[in-house]
Formats: C-alpha cells, sequence, structure tokens
C-alpha cells in the first residue's frame, strides 16, 4: 500500500493497483451505500434527456457551477495592475486566501493580496478596529505606495464604511494623512468578479482625480487611456500597448498587472513590479480620451471618466476578431491623428490569410461557449466572421441588454440562425443543452472538462471536447500569457480552435484500417 | 438651492413617523422639492403622504423580481400629497434576516438609479428605532444625510435613546460632515418638558428646534391616513409643524454632540424629579425583608 522511492508513482497510477483497486472496492460495498450500477447508469441517462432539461431550467432556487465569481476577486486584480499597490481585503480571511488561491492556479504566481481578518468579535462590534491594525502593519511590513481596500460579504453586511474607518485610521494615526487609500465596496452577493473590478477602478479614479480636476483639460497631454476592465490573458495588455507604440500613440494603460503576474525566476521575489503609476491615474483626465477595452463590465468607470473627466467615451466593442480590431484601430487613429502604419495593416493581413487557410475546417463547426460577458461577445462575433455556427451561447453574469446585443448579432449572420443565447444561467444548464443539441466543441475555462467527461460517459459520439478559451485555466498551463484581442489575438484564437478540429478528426480516425481511411498526413 | 439631506432619529413608538410626514407635508406645501426614504422593516414612514397602508417596499419587490438588479426607480418611488417623493427600504420579517443590510441595499440602488436628482431640495431618512448596526447608520455615512434630528419626549428612555444616538453621530462626525442639527420634542405633557429637552440639548451641544404640543387633531388625521397638513391645514397643529418645518428650513445650527454619561443624564432627570434619588439601602432587598416604615 505504500510508495517505494525506487518507484514512486503519481496519483492516476498509483490508484491503479490492485490494492488500491480492492481497497476501493471494499469501501463502495461496505461503507457508501451505493445503489446498484445499473439504478445509476438509469439516472445518469435521465439526465441527459430533454424532459430533465426541461426540468433543470424550470430550476430557481439553486445554482450549480455558477462560470463566475465574486466582486472582491475582481477588486484585487484592478489593484494589482497599479505600482507597488496592495491590495487588501477588508473582512473574513478565508475569502482572501480564496482570492489568491484562484490567482495562483491560474498565473502560477504569488499573489500579494492581504486582509484584516474579522472575527466573531469583529462582525459583532464593527471591523474598525481590524482596519487601525490591518492598514498600520500592512504598510509596515509590506511597504506598498497604495493601498487599495476592498470588502468581503461580511463587513458588507454588518454595513461597515469605508471611507469613515479609512478616515479615522488616518485621523488616530495608523498611517500617514497623504498615503494613498482609494476604496471600493465589493458585496459578493451583487454582480461578479467584473463588477468589482469596476468598482474598484472607479474608487481608484475617485481617489486620485475627483477633487484634483481644477486645471485639468481633455488633449491636453496628448495620450489616449485604455481601460482593460477584468482582463487575465496577459497578452492583451501587451498587444494593445505593442499596438499603439507601433502607431506612434502615447498610451495609458489603467491598471496593467502584466508585470507583476509574470515575473522572472532570476533569483529575487518582486512581490511589486510594473503597473500604472499613480501620476499617470492623475493625468488620466487629460488624456485625448478614454477607450474601454471591455464596455460590458466598465459600466460605473464610464460614468465617472464621463463625468468627472468629461471624455466623451466611444462606442467600442471588445477589440476581438477582425471587423472589432479594425474598427478599434480607427476609431484611435480618429482620435490621435495618427495613421495605421504598414506593420499593423500587414498583420491584418496575416490574419486574413490565417482565416481564409482554415476555412474550410471551421466552416459550419457547432460551437457552445461560455464565460464573462465582453469576451463571449468578442468571441462570438469572431466565430461568427469564421463562418463556424454558435448553437449555445451563455453567459452567468450578463444583464438582459447584453443578450439583446448578442441576439441582434447573430440575426445579422447567417451563421447564427440556430443559435440561443442564456443570461444568468449556469453551467449545469449548458450540460443539458450540450446533450440535447451536441455542438463540436465547448469553449470555456477549465470547468467546462466536466461536461467533456460526463458527454463522454454518455458515449464517445456524444462527447463534447473543451476548447479552453477564458477564465481561470487552472488545468493547462502559460494559457494566461496568450492574447485573445486585436489581429494577434484572433490568430491564437484561431489556430487553437482549428488545431482542436484537426485532434478531434486525428483522434476519430486513428482507427486502423477502420477508419484511418482519413487518417491523413496533410490536413 | 443645494440638496439638504436629512435623517430622523428617535427611541421606537415616539413619533418619528409622524413628525417627519408631517414636516416634509409642510415643507411641500411652502413650494419645496422633497423626498422621504423610510428606513425602518415596518414601513410606516409614507403612509400618511401616500395614503396606503404601507408602501410597497424596495427589499419586498427585489424578492419578488429576484434581484435588486432587476428593478427600476419607478417601481418602488411614489408620489404623494405635495409632490412628495416616497421610498420605502423594507425588510425582512421580525426575527429573519437581516434590516440593517435591506436599508443599505435601498439606499445603494437609489443612488445608482438616480433618485437624488438635482431638483430636489430635501430628503428626509425616517430611521427605525435607535443605530442598532452598521446598516442603520448608512443615512448617516459621508455624502448623505448631513442633518442629524432626534425626536425625544420628556421621557426618561425618549432622553436615553437621544443620549445614544448622539453618541452613534460623534462616530461618524469625527470622519465626515455628518452633524446634530437639533432635538425636535415630540411632547408627551409631562411637567417642565420643553424646559427638560433644552436642558438635554443644551449639554448634547445643540438646541431644541421645536417644541410640538399634544394635539389629539394629529390622531384624526392618522386614521385617516392623512398628515395634519392635508387633512385640516387650518388647525393650531397645523401651523405648529409649519413653524418646524420653517426652523428645519433656516436651521444652520449644525454641531458635533457632546454626549453625556448615564449620571449626568440621570442628575438631569432627578432636578427635573422625573427620576427619585436612588436608595441604595433598598438594593437587591426582598419584600419581606424591607423595614416595615418603607412598605406602609
Amino acid at each position: 500500500m505504500s510508495q517505494v522511492v525506487e518507484n514512486i508513482k503519481p496519483c492516476y497510477p498509483l490508484f491503479r493497483d490492485a490494492d488500491y483497486q480492492e481497497s476501493l472496492k471494499n469501501k463502495q460495498a461496505l461503507f457508501e451505500e451505493r445503489h446498484p450500477q445499473a439504478k445509476i447508469d438509469e439516472v445518469f441517462e435521465w439526465t441527459t434527456t430533454l424532459e430533465y432539461q426541461e426540468l433543470n431550467f424550470a430550476r430557481e432556487a439553486l445554482t450549480v457551477n455558477p462560470a463566475k465569481a465574486c466582486q472582491p476577486l475582481g477588486a484585487v486584480l484592478c489593484a494589482l495592475g497599479f505600482e507597488k499597490t496592495l491590495p487588501y481585503v477588508h473582512g473574513s480571511q478565508g475569502c482572501v486566501a480564496y482570492f489568491r488561491t484562484y490567482f495562483n492556479r491560474h498565473f502560477k504566481e504569488p499573489i500579494a493580496c492581504v486582509s484584516d481578518s474579522m472575527t466573531e468579535d469583529a462582525a459583532v462590534f464593527g471591523g474598525q478596529k481590524n482596519m487601525f491594525d490591518g492598514l498600520e502593519n500592512a504598510k509596515a511590513l509590506y511597504k506598498p505606495d497604495m493601498i487599495a481596500v476592498s470588502t468581503t460579504c461580511m463587513a458588507e453586511v454588518i454595513g461597515d464604511d469605508l471611507n469613515a474607518f479609512i478616515n479615522n485610521a488616518k485621523k488616530a494615526g495608523h498611517i500617514e494623512q497623504e498615503f494613498p487609500t482609494p476604496f471600493a465596496h465589493t458585496p459578493s452577493f451583487v454582480g461578479s468578479h467584473v463588477t468589482g473590478w469596476d468598482n474598484m477602478f472607479e474608487g481608484i479614479a475617485r481617489f486620485f482625480t475627483l477633487n484634483e480636476m481644477e486645471g485639468k483639460t481633455p488633449g491636453s497631454n496628448g495620450k489616449l487611456n485604455f481601460v482593460p476592465g477584468f482582463e487575465t490573458y496577459l497578452g492583451n495588455y501587451r498587444v494593445i500597448k505593442r499596438m499603439m507604440k507601433e502607431m506612434g500613440v502615447d498610451a495609458t494603460m489603467l491598471s496593467d498587472p502584466e508585470e507583476v503576474l509574470d515575473t522572472p525566476a532570476d533569483g529575487s521575489f518582486r512581490m511589486y513590479a510594473g503597473g500604472t503609476t499613480q501620476e499617470q491615474v492623475k493625468d488620466a483626465p487629460n488624456a485625448i480620451n478614454t477607450l474601454l477595452l471591455q464596455p460590458w463590465q466598465l459600466e460605473k468607470t464610464k460614468k465617472y471618466v464621463e463625468t468627472t473627466w468629461n471624455h466623451s467615451i466611444p462606442k467600442l466593442n471588445i477589440p476581438m476578431g477582425l471587423e472589432w480590431t479594425d474598427e478599434f484601430l480607427m476609431k484611435v487613429s480618429e482620435l490621435t491623428g495618427k495613421d495605421i502604419p504598414e506593420s499593423i495593416a500587414k498583420e491584418r493581413g496575416r490574419l486574413v490569410d490565417m482565416m481564409t487557410d482554415s476555412h474550410t475546417w471551421l466552416h459550419g463547426k457547432k460551437f457552445a461557449l461560455y464565460g464573462d460577458p465582453d469576451f463571449v461577445m468578442g468571441m462570438t462575433k469572431f466565430l461568427l466572421e469564421l463562418g463556424a455556427e454558435p448553437i449555445h451561447i451563455l453567459s452567468n453574469n450578463a444583464n438582459k441588454r447584453w443578450g439583446k446585443a448578442v441576439q441582434k448579432m447573430l440575426d445579422d449572420s447567417p451563421y447564427g440562425a440556430n443559435c440561443k443565447v442564456y443570461v444568468g444561467n449556469d453551467l449545469w444548464h449548458l450540460r443539458s443543452l450540450c446533450f440535447t443539441n451536441k455542438p463540436d466543441f465547448l469553449i470555456g475555462n477549465s470547468y467546462g472538462k466536466y461536461i467533456q467527461r460526463d458527454t463522454l460517459h454518455k458515449g464517445k459520439a456524444f462527447e463534447v471536447p473543451l476548447i479552453r478559451l477564458g477564465f481561470p485555466i487552472f488545468d493547462r498551463h502559460h494559457l494566461h500569457r496568450m492574447t485573445t484581442m486585436g489581429y494577434e489575438g484572433a490568430m491564437y484564437i484561431l489556430t487553437t480552435l482549428v488545431n482542436a478540429v484537426l485532434e478531434r478528426l486525428d483522434d476519430e480516425t486513428r482507427g486502423m484500417g477502420t477508419t484511418d481511411y482519413n487518417y491523413d498526413l496533410v490536413r | 438651492m443645494a440638496l439638504r439631506q436629512c435623517a430622523i432619529y428617535g427611541k421606537g413608538g415616539i413619533g418619528k413617523s409622524t413628525t417627519t410626514q408631517n414636516l416634509v407635508a409642510a415643507l411641500a406645501e411652502a413650494g419645496n422639492k422633497v423626498m422621504i426614504v423610510g428606513c425602518d422593516p415596518k414601513a410606516d414612514s409614507t403612509r400618511l403622504i401616500l395614503h396606503s397602508k404601507a408602501q410597497t417596499t424596495v427589499m419586498h419587490l427585489a424578492a419578488e423580481a429576484g434581484s435588486v438588479e432587476d428593478l427600476e426607480l419607478e417601481d418602488v418611488l411614489q408620489v404623494g400629497y405635495g409632490n412628495v417623493k416616497c421610498v420605502e427600504s423594507g425588510g425582512p420579517e421580525p426575527g429573519v434576516g437581516c434590516a440593517g443590510r435591506g436599508v443599505i441595499t435601498a439606499i445603494n440602488f437609489l443612488e445608482e438609479e438616480g433618485a437624488y436628482d438635482e431638483d430636489l431640495d430635501f430628503v428626509f431618512y425616517d430611521v427605525l428605532g435607535d443605530v442598532v448596526c452598521g446598516g442603520f447608520a448608512m443615512p448617516i455615512r459621508e455624502n448623505k444625510a448631513q442633518e442629524i434630528y432626534i425626536v425625544c419626549s420628556g421621557e426618561m428612555m425618549a432622553m436615553y435613546a437621544a443620549n445614544n444616538i448622539a453618541k452613534g453621530i460623534v462616530k461618524y462626525a469625527n470622519s465626515g460632515g455628518v452633524r446634530l442639527a437639533g432635538l425636535i420634542c415630540n411632547s408627551r405633557n409631562t411637567d417642565r418638558e420643553d424646559e427638560l429637552i433644552m436642558a438635554l440639548a443644551a449639554k448634547l451641544g445643540t438646541t431644541m428646534i421645536h417644541f410640538v404640543p399634544r394635539d389629539n387633531v394629529v390622531q384624526h388625521a392618522e386614521i385617516r391616513r392623512m398628515t395634519v397638513i392635508e387633512y385640516d391645514p387650518k388647525a393650531k397643529q397645523a401651523d405648529e409643524y409649519r413653524m418646524l418645518a420653517k426652523k428645519v428650513y433656516e436651521n444652520r445650527n449644525f454641531v458635533i454632540p457632546t454626549p453625556i454619561e448615564m449620571e449626568e443624564l440621570e442628575d438631569l432627570l432627578m432636578e427635573f424629579g422625573i427620576l427619585e434619588q436612588e436608595d441604595e439601602s433598598i438594593v437587591g432587598k426582598k419584600a419581606d425583608e424591607l423595614p416595615v416604615a418603607a412598605t406602609a
């Protein structure tokens, strides 16, 4: 039963050894009070039927695998994007451990984030004392230049007032009066991680600019602001900056965590690296304009930037796929007067070439996809451009207006005719849909792998393979470094999609003497 | 005029809702645009303005619709006498859930949906008995109510509650702009009531902004679900509320209160004969242990 040093087996082969198999059988027979296998199979089959799907969609009080996370997670990511900024969550410790591990697992990086560990007494008396000690200790220990405060449910339910607590902490001398402490209330039971990002960004913008608007004029610094929203593809920060550089546009990325979430292993630990500076935030109102890379999730930011900075934010979509990247670059060109350079035109040409090279394989392929509202919308747009057919589109944390906008896109394309949009539904709903109306592939985060397993369990012919695009991706390495925006991002998505199609075809045609008549060397 | 946001606090049953609605009616009659936000799960802060039993609350509607995000402003906002806008935050049944969070949710909703429009002159928050938790302090957070009025009467518990509320205000006043704006005495016809409340006000560093005498016409109006201002505009009591409204309108005396210790409050009550001098010798003694003279 034990491992031998000369032959240490990892989990999968180890538990296939006879002694473990024996042990498992005993456990099932003697302790689990299992239903007979026939009954289990019967129930499984029933969960794949249309009848079950109807019951599933009538579900009211329960969410199974929601395909979203909570507000403070977004607030933490937003804060990580600012120079020497420590995300600080006012509330219970376990929540913050969750945020750290969630990002650890996705980025494979340490995440600096503190909590002020509210416990029973703080729930009764309010968390002001935790805030006093927490701010003082966090600043002394981790020496940040800014502490960005958000909240967990606990602090929200008891009604802790961040503004008052932080001011009181400063008055009582726990931290200096002038130390930057932007904050945002981020109750987890409202919205999702994208709402939390939006709230935290507004808090930071408010802190540095609300009372500093005197003498600030849109356009006076000649720069262009970009607000990414909850963005976990580090390549997206890089591609926007690269394209702007090639255009000669002086760009400010407002929240830029690509350094701190991708630090090198060279012997020195960096708790802070890169990021948007405080000076850049203070100067942001002077920019020509502000572009929101993920407009559906930045409503509060939009309102603040429009009313306080007096920027008239242009209506743009997430720059994904061909047409929306075109629109994005042309808008940048229009706002700044800078031409789109040959290098980018060439890059576009390469993408078009790739799309034509692969279109025969993607044409008419059916996809189910889910994720955050802007990503799913951009993905839908690009699928339609490729001639692929989305059939189930699902976003738990989008709103009804988003649902209508996606439907409009589908109506405008011949490839959208057989598709339905689901807002506020979860992955258990999507599981039903994948059984009753089978797509060729599923696009989403790592959690989709359970749908692949379940559909395979019904039989190889029912299997819906998962293509990993989205957040979080815990079970594949380094995909967070990829790019999904711009022409470069479209190339990555296209490569991923077409190769998934080809892998699958190889998989199905590998049968010696049965299906290998189509097991071709050249695809 | 810039929007003034006022919160009314006071011991439960003291007449906060009645006083608030009559005050608001008087302000509206004088041409002000006013909104009342009821911050009490009982939801009885707007019934006299709306002539209704109880307005359907934000939290009730949210529970029906699934979530607050599914609500529109017009679902929760009703307009009553004198174009007064009315909202009730609502909350759970007694004994379950979290009423404080209901207040936070409702006020956030109103802010996000733009209920605080630029035309408004006044917003009044009518808040449950005492500041029992963080949720009920929501109306006095930064950028919300700056003026707090405490309704009280010349009874010991009402004054005790007023002093406690003053303590709550100090917490928030130190970090922000919220100030105590005065005591409103809603008379219970106790002896030297006006002097007593004036003395308490002085100790708290504020003033008794108005003494509202007791008058049955208030009850007559109330059973018709109306304010006195609307039910009988010529009544003497209506003028009292108009006077209160005028004083509130002109009030500029906003202070950080100086709440007093329990002993000091007891001394004050003794001075006015409301509390007898304590006889330490009888504390903890059963009836049969007491000397005959004391029971006789």
